[in-house]
């Protein structure tokens, strides 16, 4: 035993034993039981065991499907856009213009607040506040600016990406601001020294030293856009759908074969996404 | 041929952080066309006098003069300077090429015409074959003819460096001290070296300026700086020196000046308290009148014909004129 013990191969395959554990449990095998039932036959009251690809085929016959993954992509890649250009300003503002470290930590707290309460609450503070008769229209009416109620501030694709942005940009601020801090000042420095302007610098220094940083952003960003199905409910008021829901709804008709079946579908969308970003970038510097 | 514009001149420049000063009403004329050591302990301001004739630092207080022309409130890109970083401070992201040719791209230079000029510089520093490597696969050495290379591209009057070899290794930093002298020498321009290491300053400097506390100490040339300091820090960090007092004052004695003899014939009565063999030589510490640690350096022979161990009694001597008085 006490031989076995010393094997440097045996002591390392124990060491990675819990954590291996671990992971079969919680991750390999649901995954393997989404795929194992997304084959499975559902009628209105019964669920089968079986192999079979009806659940695939009447996904892919649809063109709901379709329109609902163009719709989740479409959200995917306008709360990319806005998350990254405030991540992006909020991280260079914290990285480069805030002197002194405790600032930094400080405003970077700051920029964590709202995370301490829940998703949820989150979201639904904007009701108050976009509805028709919210503090958005009264303002804007008293100030003379329009003269009705906004409809579509509201219940709407817009505020669905309010929503997602408000809640997601900080998940590109932290690594980007990440990669920021460790881009060695004296570079900068070098730089200027080469007579480069201060958009030159950022074009030609910063943004490419700090593409690992974006990247890790945009697929925390992505990911949690897709994946999502509550935003898109509260937000929309039910008249928006994204592939979340559609799984979210099929569950609630108990037809699990249905809702596995896109679930897979939408692990392997994202799974093919997030390979596509990572032939562009290599974040392993990062990790 | 000396170039009028690569003469550099510092008139009472002042660099103040609120209430203290980094570098306190420093002047001094540089020669042109000359390797130029700022010599002195870390913390003594002489990074931040780099810094402000580099223009990564702002003046507080005074001008700075290259060729006639005050640069003190001009970018660094316009001041004919160029400045080669403490760690080279490459851009990790670009092959060596494009590092070099950075300064171009930046003036909006034709990619053909950047790369061209990019070579020639790669030439300079024999670095061509290495020309589409990034900075993270190349040696020490290498990444520090990059910075060489990509500082000269711009065509300065004046060449700024950092620190330039500390990074290295011994081995390696003493070759590359050879290369710089060589290549300051054949370019014709004025080189600024920042460095703490004396040997350093000797070995390359035409003229080392000692610096400490904000100020110049002594200034001259490497020769006369170490055979003559000024002052008791001088003497101190330049190393190879005792500081004996004296009842006529202080005064400065290279190690290697002062002899051995019988505790009643010399100048100074000490005792042995360490004896080091160095190989060609042997320093000897002996303690003497008021406590005060005096060495001597003997050549081995000298001090293997007539050995002596710690505790001994011995006579301390020396010529007088080898005796430098010192301020203060």
């Amino acid at each position: 035993m006490e031989k076995l013990l010393r094997n440097n191969t045996f002591s390392g395959w124990l060491m990675a034993t819990p954590l291996t554990i671990v992971l079969i449990i919680f991750l390999v095998l649901p995954i393997i039981m989404i795929v194992v039932v997304s084959f499975w036959q559902a009628t209105e009251f019964s669920i089968i065991p079986a192999f079979d690809l009806e659940n695939y085929e009447f996904l892919f016959g649809s063109p709901v499907t379709y329109k609902v993954f163009l719709n989740t992509f479409k959200y995917a890649a306008i709360t990319w856009f806005f998350t990254l250009t405030i991540g992006f300003t909020v991280a260079y503002f914290l990285a480069f213009h805030v002197r002194s470290l405790t600032w930094q930590i400080a405003l970077f707290l700051l920029c964590t607040i709202p995370f301490w309460t829940s998703n949820i609450i989150r979201m639904i503070s904007w009701i108050p506040f976009l509805g028709r008769n919210g503090i958005a229209n009264s303002a804007l009416i008293s100030w003379g600016v329009i003269d009705e109620p906004l409809e579509w501030l509201l219940f709407s694709d817009f505020a669905v990406i309010l929503a997602f942005v408000h809640l997601y940009t900080l998940f590109m601020v932290v690594p980007i601001f990440n990669t920021m801090m460790r881009i060695d000042r004296s570079l900068i420095e070098a730089a200027r020294d080469a007579g480069a302007t201060g958009v030159q610098i950022l074009w030609n220094v910063i943004i490419p030293l700090t593409k690992p940083g974006i990247m890790i952003g945009t697929i925390f960003v992505v990911t949690l856009v897709m994946g999502d199905f509550i935003t898109v409910r509260f937000m929309s008021g039910s008249q928006s759908a994204n592939v979340g829901r559609l799984i979210s709804n099929d569950i609630a008709l108990l037809a699990y074969p249905s809702a596995a079946a896109t679930a897979v579908v939408l692990l392997l969308t994202v799974l093919i996404v997030i390979g596509v970003l990572l032939r562009f970038v290599d974040i392993r510097k990062e990790l | 041929m000396k170039d009028k514009s690569t003469e550099l001149e510092l008139i009472s420049v002042t660099k103040r952080y609120g209430t203290t000063y980094a570098v306190n009403a420093i002047s001094h004329h540089f020669k042109p066309a000359s390797y130029t050591c700022l010599l002195g302990p870390s913390g003594c301001g002489k990074s931040s006098t780099l810094r402000m004739i580099a223009g990564h630092e702002t003046v507080s207080d005074g001008a700075i003069l290259l060729g006639d022309r005050d640069i003190s409130k001009l970018p660094p890109a316009k001041r004919g300077t160029a400045m080669m970083f403490q760690n080279y401070a490459l851009f990790p992201h670009l092959t060596v090429t494009d590092n070099v040719a950075f300064s171009l791209k930046m003036k909006g230079t034709e990619q053909k015409q950047r790369r061209a000029a990019a070579l020639e510089m790669l030439e300079l520093v024999d670095l061509t074959n290495l020309a589409d490597r990034l900075p993270d696969q190349l040696s020490g050495g290498q990444q520090q003819r990059v910075a060489l290379a990509r500082a000269l591209i711009t065509r300065p009057s004046m060449l700024l460096l950092d620190e330039p070899l500390s990074a290295l290794d011994p081995f390696l930093r003493i070759r590359m001290r050879t290369e710089l002298k060589k290549l300051q020498q054949e370019l014709g321009i004025s080189f600024l070296h920042v460095t703490h290491g004396q040997d350093e300053a000797l070995a390359l400097a035409d003229e080392i300026v000692v610096m400490n506390n904000a100020v110049i100490e002594q200034t001259g040339p490497a020769r006369d700086v170490f055979n003559a300091p000024k002052t008791e820090f001088v003497a101190r960090f330049m190393g190879g020196h005792n500081v004996l007092a004296l009842p006529e004052g202080h005064f400065a004695i290279r190690a290697d000046a002062v002899g051995l003899t019988t505790a009643d014939t010399g100048k100074l009565e000490a005792s042995v308290t360490a004896v080091e063999y160095q190989g060609t030589h042997v320093s000897v510490t002996a303690r003497g009148m008021g406590d005060q640690e005096i060495t001597a350096v003997v050549a081995d022979r000298l001090f293997f014909d007539n050995p002596k161990n710690p505790g001994d009694r011995v006579g301390l001597i020396w010529e007088p004129q080898d005796l430098h008085k010192l301020a203060n």
